[in-house]
């Protein structure tokens, strides 16, 4: 375990040191977050009723979204591993004692937290000095809080578990180009990056929310403003913690069958 | 020791003809070819000893050594280290499980160090010692023993101020040392260099071949090294282990080829001719 540990470790403080990227994230992250709560007004305003969640909770929804997007979107990949797949240099990983699985997930765990520590930060402490129609409002309480947290962390595991899938078609497939663009896009779409998922109409939107995606973001960003609370928090927990375990297994299972079937080719 | 018997491998290559037409079928039906990379290798190494593998391009060298460190499955044959068995793919007509397979590799890749000449295996951004506390954790490699071959190491590679500096700031020839280096931290008993001296200029050329030659006489590990350099055959090895097209054509020493006056390279391009493998 501790080997996991040291790596989770060392892409943690390797993340850090990239000071220019998490400007630009920042910046981009900041402005994106302000179009977008402008949009939602528009929304509400034109027909208050039929909204469905209040316009604080789309609020921290949307601040929350964009300080933690390096740790929640589907669409940052750790472009070493898939390069190391490419390249063969993958040949080394297989070299040491240690399990590709455990170490990709690890690796890929830090570069995400440590990315989005660097921007998250900035983005909130603006967030809270914005006018009331825009600001970024108090949790709902700390009870809230404390599920905010737990279903963030939660959150996290489950999208690398699910990003690693696509980590792992590399090793079928040579290059994960393809799956990975399509993962991406229906990902931004289910996981309700581009509108909250209390915006999709009934049917829809109850079986969005048994997929794996609505395991996603969808839960801490709802959890924190308390849109989301009560049963159906616990079943979105309960969810959580089903996605993320099936998603390990059958991770697992199919990078030790790569593992087996590998070929490094050249030199 | 390390058994080989009866290992065979063999790539499934597509092929097509050059242009549209052939592109467009491509996508609906596929030919391939099947290569067989080795043919009923069979072949042993006893402790200590300091074989060189060599033969052309394409001979099979560096199936042998990925298959020897676990991380190439072998068609059919049986691979032993150390009595251990590595793989055996005729056991009982069935294939061993993937988990039974991921423990073994794991399980054997601890006595053992690799060298891939044309790849890194130390990571990018960070000063190599960095590198080196995290192959600390991952081979769970005691203090004492870590600090003692560090110092081994740093002392007899010249190491010194490297280990401060960015592995992507060093020039090739320190990097290899520092790759073979990041090879030896958990003392393994065996070591494969896949071209270790692809690229190096004569100084370090030279350093590692004496580094190699007194890991060997100092600790006795075993040693196999695949090459196109002849001199690092002629430095280093005491076995000569010849292969082309997956078979091994001889086993001898440096000896039982050399000729006369000719120069070590003339003299392989000679046996290739007169194998028939060039």
């Amino acid at each position: 375990m501790k080997k996991y540990i040291s790596y989770f470790r060392m892409w943690l403080v390797m993340g850090l040191q990239y000071r220019a990227a998490a400007f630009g994230g920042i910046v981009t992250q900041f402005f994106w977050g302000f179009m977008e709560i402008a949009a939602m007004h528009a929304f509400h305003d034109s027909n208050p009723a039929a909204y469905p969640m209040t316009m604080e909770a789309t609020c921290s929804y949307i601040w929350f979204q964009q300080a933690f997007i390096a740790m929640l979107s589907a669409r940052i990949f750790d472009s070493q591993i898939l390069d190391s797949v490419r390249s063969g240099n993958i040949a080394y990983e297989l070299c040491r004692p240690v399990s590709i699985y455990s170490l990709w997930f690890s690796r890929s765990t830090a570069s995400r937290l440590s990315a989005a520590g660097l921007r998250c930060i900035p983005i909130l402490a603006v967030a809270v000095l914005l006018p009331a129609s825009y600001r970024l409002s108090a949790p709902a309480g700390p009870a809230q809080f404390f599920f905010f947290l737990l279903t963030l962390a939660l959150a996290v595991l489950v999208t690398v578990s699910f990003i690693m899938l696509i980590y792992i078609s590399g090793l079928y497939t040579v290059s994960s180009d393809g799956i990975r663009r399509m993962c991406s896009s229906l990902m931004d779409f289910l996981t309700g990056t581009y509108i909250p998922l209390p915006f999709f109409p009934g049917k829809i939107r109850q079986m969005m929310e048994l997929l794996p995606f609505a395991s996603m973001q969808n839960v801490p960003l709802r959890v924190y403003s308390g849109d989301l609370a009560g049963a159906e928090m616990y079943r979105a927990i309960f969810l959580q913690i089903f996605w993320l375990t099936a998603m390990v297994m059958i991770g697992r299972q199919l990078c030790r069958n790569a593992e087996r079937n590998l070929m490094i080719q050249g030199g | 020791m390390i058994t080989m018997e009866k290992v065979c491998k063999s790539y499934k290559v597509a092929k097509r003809n050059a242009g549209f037409r052939e592109a467009c079928k491509a996508l609906f039906h596929r030919e391939y070819e099947e290569i067989k990379a080795l043919n009923d290798i069979s072949f042993t190494i006893r402790d200590g000893e300091m074989v060189g593998y060599i033969g052309p391009n394409g001979a099979g060298k560096s199936s042998t050594i990925k298959i020897l460190s676990g991380i190439l499955t072998p068609d059919s044959g049986k691979v032993l280290i150390d009595g251990r068995t590595l793989w055996d793919m005729e056991r009982a007509g069935k294939k061993p499980s993937a988990r039974a397979a991921k423990c073994s590799r794991i399980d054997h890749v601890r006595q053992i160090g690799v060298v891939f000449g044309q790849r890194s295996q130390l990571w990018w951004d960070v000063p190599v010692i960095d590198s080196y506390e995290l192959l600390k954790d991952i081979y769970s490699i005691p203090d004492p023993i870590y600090r003692k071959n560090i110092e081994e190491l740093t002392e007899s590679l010249n190491l010194g101020e490297l280990l401060r500096t960015p592995a992507r700031q060093l020039s090739l020839g320190q990097r290899m040392r520092c790759e073979i280096a990041a090879s030896l931290l958990h003392s393994p008993g065996i070591l494969f260099l896949d071209e270790p001296t692809i690229g190096l200029d004569a100084v370090s050329k030279l350093a590692v071949r004496d580094f190699v030659k007194k890991l060997n006489r100092e600790h006795g590990t075993t040693v196999i090294l695949t090459t196109h350099d002849m001199q690092d055959i002629e430095a280093l090895a005491s076995r000569i282990l010849l292969i082309g097209k997956g078979e091994i054509l001889m086993d001898g020493t440096l000896e039982d080829i050399r000729k006369g006056g000719a120069s070590m390279d003339e003299t392989l391009a000679q046996l290739y001719k007169s194998y028939e493998i060039s």
